[in-house]
């Protein structure tokens, strides 16, 4: 019991960072069809801005803001100068382009950083906590605890403030979106700058117990990946609960069932996933597409 | 050898001038010849440079030929079936294992591998193809990337190690040129590579000139009105999936002929992308898109490398963001558009001289 309470608390932490990455791919697919390969990688980046300031000095919980401020202007500027030319290419090309993002972060960061593991501190208590009987890491729960509270955020950002409607606008109904009066292409560049935002928190979080590496992300992005058409990648909480399920099933799968051990837990957390398409082919919570003929 | 599909016949002008059905048919005769001078150089070409080429570049261009049999095998999935995949490196691998496993435990010569490789993943992807009809788009991607993660973890277990070597891997022999030919391993490899190619581009030729090819680019077109005209889209579907595995693992076995050895590592993820990125950089829908393309897995790493030591990789992503800028229709379509450019202003050209000098005409 002991220890299955503790692995569901590590499965949702690390459903929580799955979930942030998956909520930043949700929000680009949902506005430009596109699938930002390069999500994972930008994350990566940030993480390690947040090291450089955190190494200079700068207190935690400051670089942590500066971290987000630069990734959510750097999303923007990519946006425009990167993805803007491609807004219209095929999606197979726009994949190319994600790819083309992600080998370059990956090099810069390795040229920059080197390709040698760092330490990456986190702001919460080393000590364990205790509830009854079992312990559980501090960092967990911080990091459910932050990732829970930019979910709320956001939310209220896109129910309440005229931004987030105009934002949201512009991404169900491009065209009367524009009759209206907002412009569409800088609600498009925004959203990259708040995916790159929610990335670089999911990255900072995840750093800890990853560890700080180059290539740390990639497979936080297959699970993000999985865990957002999982959830059906037209619905933002059908993404998140996808992220943290597929925490969930990685972790107890890789705990419970006694053959996969390390190598094959993601692969069995596909494979459910998979099952899953199978049944519904839009993701769980996903609106099924309906074209007209 | 080039293709028109659908996408590309639109943007393509018709030709110019209003001349008669005879003129045009001579200028579509004329095409047709160069198009084979073309090719004839191409084979010319392409049978001299093993005997001019260092052995280790020899390798390269045996490697050049074998990604573009797996690129084909892409091709006709992707650009002219419309299906996405992100795992055609499980094929590459099992065509790969197939054969290190047919040479190694039941000592099948090295050349019946090919056909058994292709047999073995015909079938797997047929199979795979049949789930994969319920799924589109970015939800097949992800399926097809989830064979593509789960092979190296699947070649390493622990059960499978008698046959796959684990993590080892399995070495094989370089086989030697037969029948006493007086040339070495290296330019053995490199025309029965090529000789593999030719026959897997004439056959994706045939099968995509005739009814068959139709209809798998009538599913990529409008799935639905696909279904309506009578198409057995499910079956079509299935089956390009099938044929296109096929052609992977021919490739995957050729590989491990060539390179000798095979192990889980050599089949990552970063492997189905490579493919994925040859593929679309290559030119999607055409068969020559698939030959660009594998010049280009091949060889532009190398010429990032040469560009900037450091960070090798930022230099191909850029390669990567600019030769889609460029070529939006991938490297074929930019050879088709440059080259039918040209065609049409030689053709200019040959009337108005025509027209200037009308021979034996009295016209003023």
């Amino acid at each position: 019991m002991e220890t299955f309470l503790q692995q569901v608390v590590t499965g949702l932490a690390d459903g929580g960072i799955y979930a942030s990455i998956a909520l930043a791919l949700v929000m680009i697919y949902h506005s430009t069809d596109h699938l930002n390969f390069a999500q994972g990688e930008m994350a990566m980046f940030s993480t390690y801005i947040a090291w450089t300031l955190i190494n200079a000095g700068v207190p935690y919980w400051l670089a942590f803001g500066a971290t987000l401020a630069i990734s959510f202007v750097g999303g923007i500027v990519i946006e425009r100068v990167v993805v803007r030319p491609f807004e219209n290419a095929p999606v197979l090309n726009a994949v190319i382009v994600f790819i083309g993002l992600l080998v370059i972060f990956n090099s810069l960061a390795g040229w920059i950083y080197t390709y040698d593991i760092k330490q990456f501190p986190s702001p919460f208590p080393e000590r364990p906590l205790r509830l009854g009987e079992v312990y559980f890491r501090a960092h967990d729960f911080g990091a459910i605890g932050v990732t829970l509270a930019v979910l709320l955020l956001l939310w209220l950002f896109f129910r309440f403030t005229p931004l987030g409607l105009a934002m949201r606008a512009a991404a169900e109904n491009p065209v009367s979106a524009r009759l209206v009066g907002i412009r569409v292409g800088w609600m498009l560049a925004l959203g990259w700058g708040l995916a790159a935002l929610i990335g670089a928190v999911g990255g900072t979080m995840v750093a800890p117990v990853l560890f700080l590496d180059p290539s740390m992300m990639s497979g936080v992005l297959l699970y993000a990946f999985a865990g957002a058409l999982f959830g059906g990648i037209s619905s933002p909480g059908g993404a998140v609960f996808g992220g943290f399920f597929v925490g969930l099933a990685e972790t107890l799968a890789g705990t419970y069932i006694p053959f996969i051990g390390n190598e094959l837990k993601l692969a069995v957390a596909l494979l459910i996933i998979i099952g899953v398409l199978l049944v519904r082919p839009s993701g769980l919570f996903g609106r099924v597409a309906v074209s007209r003929v | 050898m080039t293709l028109h599909t659908a996408d590309r016949t639109v943007s393509a002008d018709p030709p110019a001038g209003t001349g008669s059905a005879a003129q045009s048919e001579a200028a579509s005769a004329r095409a047709r010849t160069w198009r084979r001078a073309r090719l004839a150089a191409v084979l010319a070409l392409a049978c001299v440079l093993p005997f001019v080429m260092g052995d280790y570049r020899v390798f390269q261009f045996t490697l050049v030929f074998i990604y573009a049999i797996a690129l084909l095998g892409l091709n006709l999935l992707m650009g002219f079936n419309g299906q996405f995949s992100l795992g055609h490196g499980a094929f590459y691998a099992i065509g790969a294992y197939t054969a290190a496993i047919l040479i190694q435990t039941a000592q099948v010569g090295y050349l019946w591998t090919l056909p058994a490789a292709g047999v073995v993943c015909g079938v797997a992807g047929f199979l795979f193809g049949i789930p994969a009809l319920r799924i589109r788009g970015m939800y097949l991607a992800l399926a097809t990337l989830a064979l593509a993660l789960t092979t190296p973890p699947l070649l390493k277990y622990k059960a499978f190690e008698r046959y796959t070597g684990g993590v080892q891997g399995i070495f094989i022999e370089k086989p030697a040129a037969p029948f006493g030919l007086p040339i070495g391993p290296d330019q053995w490899l490199y025309f029965l590579s090529l000789a593999v190619l030719i026959i897997a581009v004439a056959i994706a030729h045939n099968i995509l000139r005739g009814r068959t090819g139709r209809a798998i680019m009538a599913i990529r077109d409008h799935h639905t009105a696909a279904e309506a005209m009578g198409i057995n889209t499910a079956l079509y579907k299935s089956l390009t999936f099938g044929v296109s595995a096929m052609y992977t693992g021919v490739a995957g076995a050729l590989s491990c002929i060539v390179v000798n050895f095979v192990a889980p590592d050599s089949f990552t993820v970063f492997l189905s992308i490579t493919f994925l990125v040859g593929s679309v950089v290559g030119g999607l829908a055409s068969i020559s898109g698939a030959i660009y393309g594998a010049f280009f897995i091949q060889f532009i790493p190398n010429v990032a490398d040469a560009v900037s030591k450091a960070a090798p990789w930022a230099i191909y992503g850029l390669f990567l963001i600019g030769f889609m800028f460029v070529m939006p229709a991938g490297i074929a379509g930019f050879v088709d558009k440059v080259g039918g450019r040209l065609q049409r202003k030689l053709a200019r050209a040959g009337s108005r001289a025509a027209q200037a000098h009308p021979a034996g005409s009295s016209k003023p």
